[in-house]
């Protein structure tokens, strides 16, 4: 035995291992992420899942359904549809000629009531066909203005309405020139009905989008007169017509608040409007509608969110009933691996 | 005694003695004499490219080009429906956050690469030893390295502490030790004859051939009369190794890093960023939205112009100009373009790159992948000497007691047996601090041979051998040889191992060979390895001859391996065989059974290896990636140069149509240098022949051409997964299409191109730009990020089912009808969102803002049941994910509600307050999902695709695993 045994017997077969810990110091710490290994559940589609959701979302729509409808079919709606009867019969062939000579605008119409309302009662305008959400149109408004009296001039966005030959437009842009002008009176039994015309807009445009004391300058003094006129001895926080007018529609069909009548209506009630007929939705064909309405909790009168939950939960209910009658006449072992086109022609498409 | 490895400290060649540095006067002059001058240029090391750069070469992209004309169109404020913000807002952050991660990478690598040039080292200047900094060192300089030192460019190696001129160096980590697959610890010699002054080293121009260096060594007169020297790698130390045990050492620097052309910086490569198949799907597929995109722009265009004539200009209140600018036609097909924009969310692009880096990491971080690579380790097991075998069945040869015995004995053929295992190979004796003695050696066989060696104790006395000349094991001669001088005796003997076909034709006439063959045989058919140990003594003269012409065949600049090779077949011949050790290569368990497992999932295997040809068609044997014959046929592709590479290859291809038919494993064996020549000069025939087979083994190829075939495969239309081990990998993987896994979670990504939401009315956008921007870029990619963390099966299902791969590679999850799948579930949400919307917010509260938020809140919370319904697997993250999206959805909208100078003032707490908005949520979530969930569970269950019935198997796994036996 020389010196070099010690070595020979370090060398012997188990030493082949040296090279593993070598290697395995790059192994990375162990985590359960960086393995991928977090506990995991792993939800199958089975039939008794599947049914039993659909089961479950019509147990859970159709009341819904059933409940939002009643309270849709719980408001109380009068709708009332002016444009074209507020036009004397003789101007009707030129509506348009009409609506903007200087004539009596004057029109008086009647309401029934159909069924008791209580307060408050909502009163609308409607006005369909109006693009309140053209981009020129919902662009040219300056909300700084609007808010802010040092920021008089910031008028960039308010193209073509800006300014007059008289000076800046305040409210300037093309919303609050086009501001609608139509006004309402209502009297039952010839005993004028009140009108409440505060509170109508948000109380946050209100307090933060409109300026306390922001005045009208210029507003319809172009060559061009769009809508109705503002008072120019009150701040716009306080021209609530024109701040519900500025909080633009995202479909050409709207209705905004009027007003609210602070009183109850009952049946067989016969209501007397007298409007002034001054708003030009003749030029485009459109519609304009006094609405008078409660709400619920939902809101008004709208009976697609009932028949929509119906809807969904009658189909669902349906699926549900559909999948069991499946399931019962033709079961099929899931996961069952005969199923495997593998297994049906073994090795078949690797052969391709 | 043992016949130790002392001989293996005597690789030097004793008749020029070693030269000492010491001798400070010494200065090469070092000149570049190749056929083609070039220049040297004064760039240092480096790499750092400008983030400009990659920003052009990202825009190269048609994705990237889209989203920069999106952008552009945006700046033009009359015809953009939203803030220009809502664009260039994501694109600003989505550039951000690439160009951050591209300058973070350069900034390491600047790094790096700044401390590689400002790394002091000694340089050896008119005798002087001075510091300098790395980057200063110019070809010719003279570095001189200390223990540890790391190499900072490549030298041919002057002098070392050691008085044989011997130094051992190591290769830096993984990277370059995969480079080569051979081990770490490398000798290195100084050049035979270097003891000049002044001199001339002949050197090729640098290229990326880490395992030559066909230089000579030309000294000046009046030393050696201007002799020539031969240089080889192994005068060479390469950048980046670090000398190891071996106190000191110089030399001439030959290739440094200025224009990076050191050997390894060469081989190294630069990295590009690559498209993927995935990339190149997805990059179809935004085509094909744009192309849909484009459609219903020009369709909305026409209508919305046609309106804006008729209808548009009796709105008195929009105060339409009556003559537009020339380019009137053109604004409202524009705007509804900028609208459409966000069919293809810019996300996607964050959301792919973000998918791509975290599948890395997860690779990176698997454990089993880390396992995977360990390999195989090599064991000696059983030998035949003269004709009597040794080792039984199962036990190995070193316990057999017959050997033992036979040792003990002092049997002489047992013992020149037992010589041969422990002189005649490359082995390096390491010896630890503790007195350990480890050997590193270049092929796993040798080691065991030694190891093996060392084990069977000789009690006899120490015996000297003085290694004169080795004669290197090639992949064409498949053996080597040593020969030695006995100290004793003073005769010299020529000892050779090798395969049996290259050692056995070579014995003297009249030997017995039939037993040895026999012997191979058998072993072979257990499994073994095997080698065949031969010796002859020489004649002092025959010597003396022959190491003049093997000599000059050395320092040959041209065909030098070949020359070589030919002066060594003088010497190895009339053999007296000794016998046949046979070496077991125990593969990790599960290998063979692994490979079997992927070739079922219809994977075609490529084995690209730095391995020897003979390793890797061993490893490549036994672990089933190839067959045996009969039922499988190895055809070679060799030969070195173009013709024969080119004959070689017509020849296998012929071989390969004719077969292909058969149901016979045919695989092919190239080796790299057959390979580069194949690759430059025959791609056509080589594409040919990638395409017809489905096993391929590429020995000795280096970083650069796995690569290049990794990208030559899938330019014939192949999914490739690379596997490797980083370093050297890199650009392969980065190459490869990551495969399987990522081709399969990103169906989801694609899908979420297509989910897109209508959400225009007459020319301007329902949705804030805000929300808009939002949506783009945070809700949209967040649940989908969550989707790479999915995995559909099962680890141990797949294992059961290799053929689920094959079908996931025909790219079920993400191929055109998928697509179109869910683009048509999106264009239906889309309806779902928009007329539910529409409805339930109807008349009085039609209010813009109020609108917006009730569709945009329906398109999140359709997202996110999307998601849900999409994910196979829930863990937490997922979870997090998906309702921490919804969640963070509303705060942020709630925040922003908060702000009075925001467009959404109040607008979100006024909404929430509303049960009409709940309602509509959940009216939006049931209609949207309701159907989708019943077609996909009718789908799952009914008409169930080969992964729905493993997921179902997976639950009801004692059910099927009775079906499995």
């Amino acid at each position: 035995m020389n010196s070099n045994t010690p070595s020979s017997s370090a060398g012997g077969p188990g030493s082949a291992d040296l090279a593993t810990p070598r290697r395995n110091s790059k192994r990375p710490k162990y985590s359960r992420f960086t393995q991928q290994e977090l506990p995991a559940c792993k939800p199958i589609l089975t039939p008794k899942w599947v049914i039993s959701t659909f089961l479950l979302v019509s147990v859970v729509f159709i009341p819904i359904g059933v409940v939002s409808l009643l309270a849709s079919r719980d408001v109380v709606e009068i709708v009332n549809q002016y444009e074209t009867e507020c036009i004397p019969e003789e101007s009707r062939n030129d509506k348009v000629g009409f609506i903007q000579s200087s004539q009596d605008k004057n029109c008086s119409r009647t309401l029934r009531v159909p069924k008791d309302m209580k307060q408050p009662i909502y009163v609308y305008y409607q006005l369909d066909n109006f693009y309140q959400n053209h981009r020129r149109y919902v662009k040219s408004r300056s909300d700084q203005q609007l808010r802010n009296p040092g920021s008089e001039h910031s008028t960039d966005a308010c193209e073509p309405e800006e300014k007059t030959n008289s000076g800046i437009i305040v409210p300037c842009g093309l919303i609050a020139w086009s501001l609608f002008n139509d006004t309402y009176a209502f009297s039952r039994n010839n005993q004028q009905l009140a009108i409440n015309k505060r509170g109508i807009s948000w109380k946050s445009d209100r307090d933060h989008k409109f300026g306390k004391r922001v005045y009208p300058k210029n507003f319809q003094n172009g060559t061009l007169i769009g809508g109705g006129r503002l008072n120019t001895s009150k701040p716009l926080s306080e021209q609530e017509d024109l701040i519900v007018w500025m909080r633009t529609a995202a479909l050409p069909t709207f209705r905004k608040l009027y007003g609210k009548i602070e009183m109850d209506l009952q049946t067989g009630d016969v209501i007397d409007v007298s409007l002034q007929n001054n708003y030009n939705t003749y030029s485009f064909n459109g519609k304009k509608k006094l609405v008078l309405s409660t709400t619920s909790w939902l809101g008004g009168k709208n009976d697609f969110i009932g028949i929509a939950y119906l809807t969904v939960g009658g189909l669902c209910f349906f699926l549900a009933v559909v999948f069991t009658l499946i399931y019962l006449i033709m079961p099929r072992q899931l996961g069952d691996p005969s199923y495997l086109s593998w297994n049906r022609n073994p090795g078949g498409h690797l052969a391709s | 005694m043992t016949v130790t490895h002392l001989s293996k400290m005597r690789l030097w060649l004793p008749h020029s003695p070693p030269i000492f540095l010491n001798r400070e006067t010494l200065e090469l002059t070092v000149a570049i004499t190749s056929a083609v001058t070039y220049a040297f240029c004064n760039k240092k090391v480096g790499s750092t490219a400008l983030d400009f750069d990659i920003v052009i070469e990202k825009n190269a992209r048609f994705m990237n080009q889209y989203f920069l004309l999106i952008a552009c169109l945006q700046l033009w404020s009359l015809i953009t429906p939203v803030n220009p913000a809502s664009t260039w807002g994501p694109l600003i952050f989505i550039f951000a956050v690439s160009a951050t991660k591209e300058a973070w990478d350069d900034y390491n690598r600047y790094l790096s690469d700044k401390k590689a040039n400002e790394k002091e080292v000694w340089i050896v200047r008119q005798g002087i030893r001075k510091l300098i900094q790395a980057q200063d060192i110019h070809v010719g300089n003279i570095v001189w390295l200390r223990e540890n030192d790391e190499v900072p460019c490549d030298l041919v190696l002057l002098g070392t502490a050691d008085p044989l001129g011997i130094c051992y160096v190591e290769l830096k980590g993984k990277t370059t030790a995969a480079l080569d697959g051979e081990t770490d610890l490398k000798t290195r010699m100084i050049p035979s004859a270097c003891m000049g002054i002044d001199g001339v080293i002949e050197c090729p121009r640098p290229d990326k051939d880490i395992r030559r260096f066909d230089a000579n060594m030309r000294l000046f007169p009046p030393f050696l009369d201007n002799d020539v020297f031969p240089l080889t790698i192994k005068n060479t130390l390469l950048q980046s190794c670090y000398l190891r045990n071996t106190e000191w050492a110089c030399g001439v620097a030959v290739y440094t890093g200025k224009c990076n052309e050191t050997k390894l910086g060469m081989s190294r490569g630069i990295p590009e960023p690559k498209l993927t198949a995935v990339d190149a799907m997805i990059d179809k597929l935004t085509g094909a939205i744009f192309i849909f995109q484009i459609v219903v722009v020009i369709v909305l265009g026409v209508a919305g112009s046609v309106w804006k004539d008729t209808e548009a200009r009796k709105l008195w209140y929009v105060q339409y100009p009556k003559e537009g600018p020339w380019y009137e036609l053109l604004i409202i097909p524009l705007r509804f373009e900028l609208l459409c924009s966000i069919m293809i969310p810019i996300s996607i692009k964050v959301s792919l790159d973000l998918v791509k880096s975290l599948y890395a990491k997860f690779i990176d971080w698997d454990d089993q992948m880390v396992d995977l690579e360990t390999g195989t380790r090599s064991h000696a097991a059983k030998c035949c000497i003269s004709g009597r075998l040794y080792g039984n069945e199962n036990g190995d040869a070193l316990t057999d007691a017959e050997l033992l015995n036979a040792v003990s004995s002092g049997s002489t053929d047992v013992i020149r047996f037992l010589k041969v295992m422990a002189i005649c190979n490359t082995v390096i004796p390491v010896q630890s601090k503790s007195g350990e003695i480890s050997y590193k050696a270049q092929s796993q066989d040798e080691e065991a041979l030694v190891r093996a060696a060392a084990h069977i104790n000789f009690n006899a006395s120490l015996i000297q051998y003085e290694v004169l000349d080795i004669l290197e094991f090639t992949s064409d001669r498949k053996r080597m040889s040593v020969v030695v001088k006995d100290c004793q005796s003073g005769k010299i003997f020529l000892l050779a191992k090798g395969a049996d076909e290259a050692i056995l034709p070579h014995s003297y006439a009249g030997q017995q060979i039939r037993t040895f063959a026999e012997a191979v045989e058998q072993y072979a058919q257990l499994g073994l390895r095997t080698l065949c140990l031969a010796w002859r003594e020489l004649d002092n003269d025959e010597y003396q001859e022959w190491a003049v012409m093997f000599k000059e065949a050395n320092s040959t600049l041209v065909d030098r391996e070949w020359r070589v090779a030919e002066v060594c077949q003088r010497l190895e011949h009339d053999f007296e065989i000794l016998g046949v050790a046979a070496i077991e290569d125990r593969l990790q368990d599960g290998v063979p059974e692994t490979i079997e497992t992927l070739r079922k999932a219809g994977i075609n295997f490529w084995m690209l290896t730095g391995d020897k040809q003979s390793t890797a068609i061993q490893i490549a044997l036994s672990c089933n990636f190839v067959s045996p014959e009969p039922k499988g046929q190895l055809l070679m592709i060799d030969g070195k140069t173009g013709d024969e590479v080119s004959r070689s290859l017509e020849r296998v291809l012929l071989t390969m149509r004719i077969t292909n038919s058969e149901p016979k494993d045919v695989a092919f064996v190239v080796d790299g240098w057959a390979l580069e020549i194949a690759l430059r000069h025959y791609r056509k025939a080589f594409t040919e022949l990638a395409i017809l087979s489905r096993t391929a083994i590429c020995c000795r190829v280096t970083p650069s051409q796995k690569a290049q075939l990794v990208e030559l495969l899938k330019s014939c239309d192949y999914r490739t997964l690379a596997i490797g081990d980083g370093g050297n990998d890199v650009r392969m993987i980065q190459q490869a299409d990551i495969g399987v896994g990522i081709s399969g979670r990103e169906g989801l990504q694609a899908a979420r191109a297509a989910d897109y939401s209508i959400g225009s009315v007459s020319g301007t956008s329902l949705f804030n730009s805000v929300s808009l921007m939002a949506y783009n870029v945070f809700y949209t990619s967040v649940p989908v990020l969550v989707s790479v963390l999915d995995k559909d099966l099962s680890e141990r299902t797949v294992m059961q089912h290799p053929q689920i791969l094959f079908y996931c590679q025909a790219g079920r999850l993400l191929n055109p009808s998928t697509f179109a799948g869910w683009f048509g579930r999106s264009l239906f949400h889309a309806i779902v969102v928009f007329v539910i919307t529409i409805h339930s917010y109807a008349f009085e509260k039609s209010e813009m803002e109020e609108v917006s938020m009730v569709a945009l809140s329906g398109c999140i919370w359709l997202q996110a049941f999307v998601v849900a319904l999409e994910t196979n697997s829930f863990t937490i993250l997922q979870h997090l994910a998906i309702w921490g999206n919804l969640v963070g959805f509303y705060v942020i909208n709630w925040i922003v509600s908060a702000i009075p100078a925001s467009g959404m003032y109040t607008i979100m707490f006024r909404l929430c307050k509303q049960p009409s908005y709940w309602i509509t949520m959940f009216l939006t979530v049931a209609a949207g999902m309701g159907p989708v969930l019943a077609l996909k569970y009718f789908r799952y269950t009914y008409k169930s695709s080969k992964i729905n019935i493993l997921q179902q198997a997976n639950v009801w796994e004692g059910q099927f695993l009775l079906w499995g036996t």
